[in-house]
């Protein structure tokens, strides 16, 4: 890697001071995908600004009808934690079918989707789940949180402090995992939220989205059999080594049905 | 059967260092004053290089040296040689283009190496090299073997019209014709072997080490064969002369063929080092392993069998087609030749054989042996056709192997491809693997998967291959530029404890346990007291080194002559000790008796008496105890076996999941059951590996490696596989005195046909009767969609 100034704030405040105050400032959260990044020498910013010693911005507490989690909790205390399996079980398992072991004890819920990947997971339970993205700045809706491939809502200097899940009546999370990066190639979260039925997709397209017409089916029925000869367009569905588009939309179409079946 | 002898489990000597991170590999080594050396490569698959400017990174932080192909060319480095020359079917010699360490006029492949910039450290290197200019004028590249093959096809090298590098030819082709022409039935299959990038846990590393007072130099690398790196770099690549450059491959992290091969980065980091009198290291990283590390496998095949009105082989013709990628790396030219071609009869009566085969140069990197090395893609080929003959003849699957089977009274045997078997019983190995795999319950277990939404399929695999690659004479005729013997040096010291010195290599097969078993077992003397030696030409005298299964079969035998040239001469001072004649010792467990009587000495005594000679037969016998014996064998050795798996493929998306594997191995005499289960679970992983995940994927408008990293290149992982199913049936080889045939390679032979088949006969019922490898979700789902298309058009 190129070098850079490291620095290690312990408050957001002055992580934000940090990187609006940087050349080219990159902020680091469990440095899942930066420092692998940093070491191709893919990037080289003048300053990385490590959210690792920031304790407000860890811990998950229940508040009301929600589970608040902040950004800076790895995805192994999502997967482990008792609020979560009690309140939302599917956004549990779904952060306990991320990556590796290290990759989950160092990879945090604002890291993963301030950077957006679209083949990572949770952006799927954010938009899924109705999500509210609370950053430094504001609140963000799920739904105008995400705007693209590693595109978000999100302005410089502005930093995730926490995500608010509205707990569901049931939800699901199913995952078709690359065989070899295990991102996922298709990943469908479906809730029965006090908003609607909502239906997330990621790893299919550019950008996690909402399927609708599955969404439509399921408020009729939230039944597997519901979603019989619903899919998604392939058109606008990712094409690569792996899977291509008419794949993916078909896996779109399977991955639902097992989401709905293991929904709880 | 001793408790550390022939046949026991002994737990591996090596593990407690490796176990416990204390292993010395390359990268480990750090020579005082040591600078770091980072490889400019091409981005490009083809392109003419028009000018390499050196001038900015000669001048940044920390550099101390630039050097291109120029640079080499003027101090009259040589290229990197080729150890084989295949001669075509008209008598021609292969095409052997230039293989430069550093190109200067033209880049054939991406990561095809430039200039290597030399610093103060590895990230100054890295940095310099980015400010190496090199002025392009790209190309059209040829990435696969088709392409290549294509009228108007880009020129890989001018030498070689076509991209042809030979147009080989074995067996009657006549004969062959006439046998088709009287078959009641023919199967033909289309067939392509995937390209696979080899992946050893330790990347390839070297040390260029210079003494100016000596004028001695030394090469630490990452190799699995030493001696061969001295002789070829020695020789070949630098004029260094074997007494003035030492070779030392230390732990090596496995190889599985990718570590035979004499690299330019050897010779960079060595020639480096003497013109700027410190040492230099080179370590790849891994995107430079997935583009600089030959490659595998890479056939695509067509071939067909003549069958009678019983279901007997009459004929086999096989035309392939196999890519060399842009240079030919040591080995490359005999893998599709020699160590294919000669397994096409495989464990069958096939009477009559022809086989065809192109070697193609590609903008791809070399392909030279991966574990297996030609005979998997014969196996692989032969055991896919069968099925196809059986589903062509409405004869089961395994009665038509039972039916072609060499029969275990027909050994030796001689196949039509050359070869003459020396021993097996494929009828007892096959009914082994089916008690094993409960092959008769197999309706149940479908049925029972069927309930689950799953679709069940067994497939099996008869192998045979060939094991250390023999005699010299012979392989001398076919083109082989070495001699495959091996040398073992065996000294019992003064106390009585022994250092053997072997000319194989471990690199993971556990030789320090094996031979110290062998040795255990042959001079009685505790397992704690051997050491073995290997992988260092400045102790041991000279070696071949170890691929092609060859290390207990050539280098074991090795070890048991020159124990067997101990014991004669401990007979000698044993019989002058003890006042008896030569004739009357015996020698047992460690003990040297006077037969018929109770007078007995000990090993140690008698290595005591050489060393300290007061007592001594001076006159007729010299003092000491080491004796060194090589050994050239009479033959290949021939394991074989049968393997069955057994899937579960969900339709719904196409996912393989290997639910049960068996395999049932004739590796002949075993010495560490432990370790020898140990290589059949690698093998039959990386096999599964290659069946179901694994496959190299060039951008066919670039050549750009699109499989460059784990992201994109699976390797199978413990998840991928279950738990095996391990038993052997044993046949000894005849012609070593252990009755050894080696195991390293059996796995990753054996198990691709037999997982295939077993996908292929899950598929059946919805009309699937093919599947290439590897049989990935979206492939197998994509076949299953075709079958359904089709039966609905039908």
């Amino acid at each position: 890697m190129y070098e850079f100034e490291y620095h290690r704030p312990s408050s957001v405040a002055e992580a934000a001071e940090l990187v609006s105050k940087a050349d080219d400032g990159a902020l680091m959260a469990g440095g899942q995908t930066l420092i692998p990044t940093l070491k191709q020498r893919l990037a080289s910013p003048s300053d990385v600004v490590d959210l690792g010693a920031i304790a407000e911005l860890k811990g998950i507490r229940v508040e009301g009808d929600a589970v608040v989690v902040g950004a800076g909790t790895p995805h192994a205390a999502v997967a482990g934690s008792a609020e979560v399996q009690g309140a939302i079980p599917a956004l549990a398992a779904l952060a306990e079918a991320i990556g590796d072991p290290q990759v989950r004890n160092k990879g945090t819920l604002g890291g993963s989707i301030a950077n957006n990947d679209p083949a990572a997971d949770y952006p799927a339970a954010v938009l899924g789940l109705g999500a509210t993205v609370t950053t430094n700045q504001r609140e963000i809706a799920a739904d105008d949180f995400f705007t693209g491939m590693f595109e978000t809502a999100l302005t410089d200097g502005e930093i995730v402090t926490a995500v608010r899940f509205p707990k569901p009546q049931r939800a699901g999370y199913a995952k078709f995992p690359n065989p070899a990066s295990r991102y996922a190639i298709v990943g469908v979260l479906v809730a029965e939220t006090s908003g609607g039925v909502r239906v997330a997709v990621t790893g299919a397209g550019s950008c996690v989205f909402r399927a609708s017409e599955m969404e439509q089916a399921l408020a009729g029925s939230f039944s597997a059999e519901a979603l019989d000869g619903i899919s998604v367009p392939a058109d606008d569905l990712n094409n690569d080594l792996h899977a291509s588009a008419a794949y993916r939309a078909h896996l779109v179409s399977v991955m639902a049905k097992r989401a709905v079946a293991a929904a709880q | 059967m001793t408790e550390f002898g022939i046949g026991a489990a002994v737990k591996r000597k090596e593990d407690f260092r490796f176990l416990t991170g204390r292993g010395t590999y390359t990268d480990d080594i750090n020579r005082p004053g040591q600078l770091y050396a980072w490889i400019v490569r091409s981005p490009h698959a083809s392109a003419d290089i028009r000018s390499v400017d050196t001038d900015a990174a000669k001048n940044a932080p920390g550099v101390v040296a630039v050097f291109t192909g120029a640079d080499l060319a003027a101090d009259g480095v040589g290229g990197v040689p080729c150890g084989w020359q295949v001669t075509d079917k008209h008598g021609e010699p292969m095409k052997e283009p230039p293989h430069p360490a550093l190109v200067a006029d033209r880049v054939r492949h991406v990561g095809d190496q430039i200039a290597v910039v030399i610093a103060e450290s590895k990230d100054q290197a890295r940095d310099a090299a980015e400010l190496v200019e090199v002025d392009y004028a790209e190309l059209s590249p040829a990435t696969s073997i088709a392409d290549a093959l294509k009228d108007g096809a880009p020129q890989v090298w001018d030498e070689a019209p076509g991209n042809i590098c030979y147009d080989w030819e074995l067996g009657d082709q006549a004969a062959v014709e006439a046998a088709f022409g009287q078959a009641a039935h023919v199967a033909s299959i289309d067939i392509t072997n995937n390209r696979l990038i080899p992946n050893a846990i330790e990347p390839r590393a070297a040390i260029g080490d210079y003494d100016p007072a000596s004028g001695d130099y030394t090469l630490y690398t990452t190799s699995q064969n030493p001696h061969v790196i001295r002789l070829l770099m020695g020789a070949f690549v630098l004029s260094i002369p074997e007494h003035k450059l030492r070779v030392y491959a230390p732990d090596v992290g496995g190889g599985f063929g990718s570590k035979i091969y004499h690299y330019a980065e050897e010779a960079i980091v060595t020639w480096a080092a003497g013109k700027l009198q410190r040492p230099v290291k080179w370590t790849a990283e891994r995107s430079e392993s997935f583009m600089s590390d030959a490659h595998g496998r890479d056939h695509v095949t067509h071939a067909e069998l003549a069958l009678d009105g019983d279901g007997k082989f009459l004929a086999l013709r096989v035309h392939t087609d196999a890519n060399m990628g842009a240079y030919l790396s040591t080995f490359a030219p005999s893998i599709p030749t020699y160590l294919y071609a000669l397994l096409l009869a495989g464990t069958y009566t096939t009477p009559q054989i022809y086989c065809n085969v192109r070697a193609v140069f590609t903008n791809t990197v070399p392909v030279d042996a991966y574990r297996g090395a030609g005979r998997p893609e014969a196996t692989y080929l032969l055991e896919r056709l069968v099925d196809v003959a059986a589903r062509v003849t409405g004869i089961d699957r395994v009665e038509i192997r039972r039916r072609n089977f060499i029969p275990k009274d027909a050994f030796p045997y001689q196949t039509p491809v050359v070869v003459q078997y020396d021993s097996g019983d494929y009828q007892a190995t096959l009914d082994t693997a089916l008690r094993h795999a409960e092959w008769d319950g197999f309706e149940f277990r479908r049925q029972e998967a069927a309930e689950r939404g799953k679709l069940r399929g067994i497939g099996i695999s008869t192998y045979l291959e060939a094991c250390g690659i023999a005699p010299s004479a012979v392989v001398g005729s076919v083109g082989a530029r070495a001699g495959l013997y091996e040398s073992a040096n065996v000294r019992v010291h003064p106390t009585g404890s022994v250092t053997v010195f072997t000319g194989s290599h471990s690199h993971g097969q556990g030789h320090e346990t094996t031979f110290s078993q062998l040795v255990a077992d042959q001079l009685g003397v505790p397992l704690e007291s051997v050491e073995i030696v290997h992988g260092d030409t400045a102790k041991v005298p000279f070696g071949m080194g170890t691929y092609g299964s060859r290390s207990l079969a050539v280098g074991g035998t090795a070890l048991i002559k020159a124990m067997d040239k101990i014991i004669a001469k401990g007979k000698k001072i044993a019989a002058h000790l003890m006042e008896a004649s030569e004739a009357d010792i015996e020698f047992k467990d460690g003990a040297f008796t006077v037969s018929g009587t109770d007078k007995s000495t000990t090993l140690a005594e008698v290595a005591l008496t050489a060393y300290v000679p007061h007592n001594y037969p001076i006159e007729e016998l010299e003092p000491g105890l080491e004796e060194q014996a090589f050994y050239d064998p009479t033959n290949f050795t021939f394991p074989g076996g049968c393997h069955v798996c057994e899937v579960e493929v969900d339709p719904d998306t196409g996912v393989v999941e290997v639910v049960n594997f068996t395999a049932v191995d004739d590796v002949g005499r075993v010495i560490n059951p432990m370790i020898v289960e140990g290589q059949v679970h690698g093998g039959v992983a990386q096999g599964i590996g290659q069946a179901l995940l694994e496959s190299c994927a060039y951008d066919q408008e670039s050549g750009q490696l699109l499989t460059g990293s784990y992201m994109d290149y699976t390797m199978p992982r413990a998840d991928n596989v279950p738990s095996f199913h391990v038993s052997h049936e044993m046949t000894l080889c005849t012609h070593n005195p252990l009755g050894v045939k080696g195991v390293g390679e059996v796995g990753a032979i054996g198990s691709p046909p037999a997982v295939i088949n077993a996908v292929v006969h899950a598929l059946e019922p919805l009309g699937v009767t093919d599947i290439a490898m590897p049989a990935t979700p979206q492939r197998v789902w994509q076949a299953i969609q075709a079958a359904q298309t089709q039966a609905a058009a039908e």
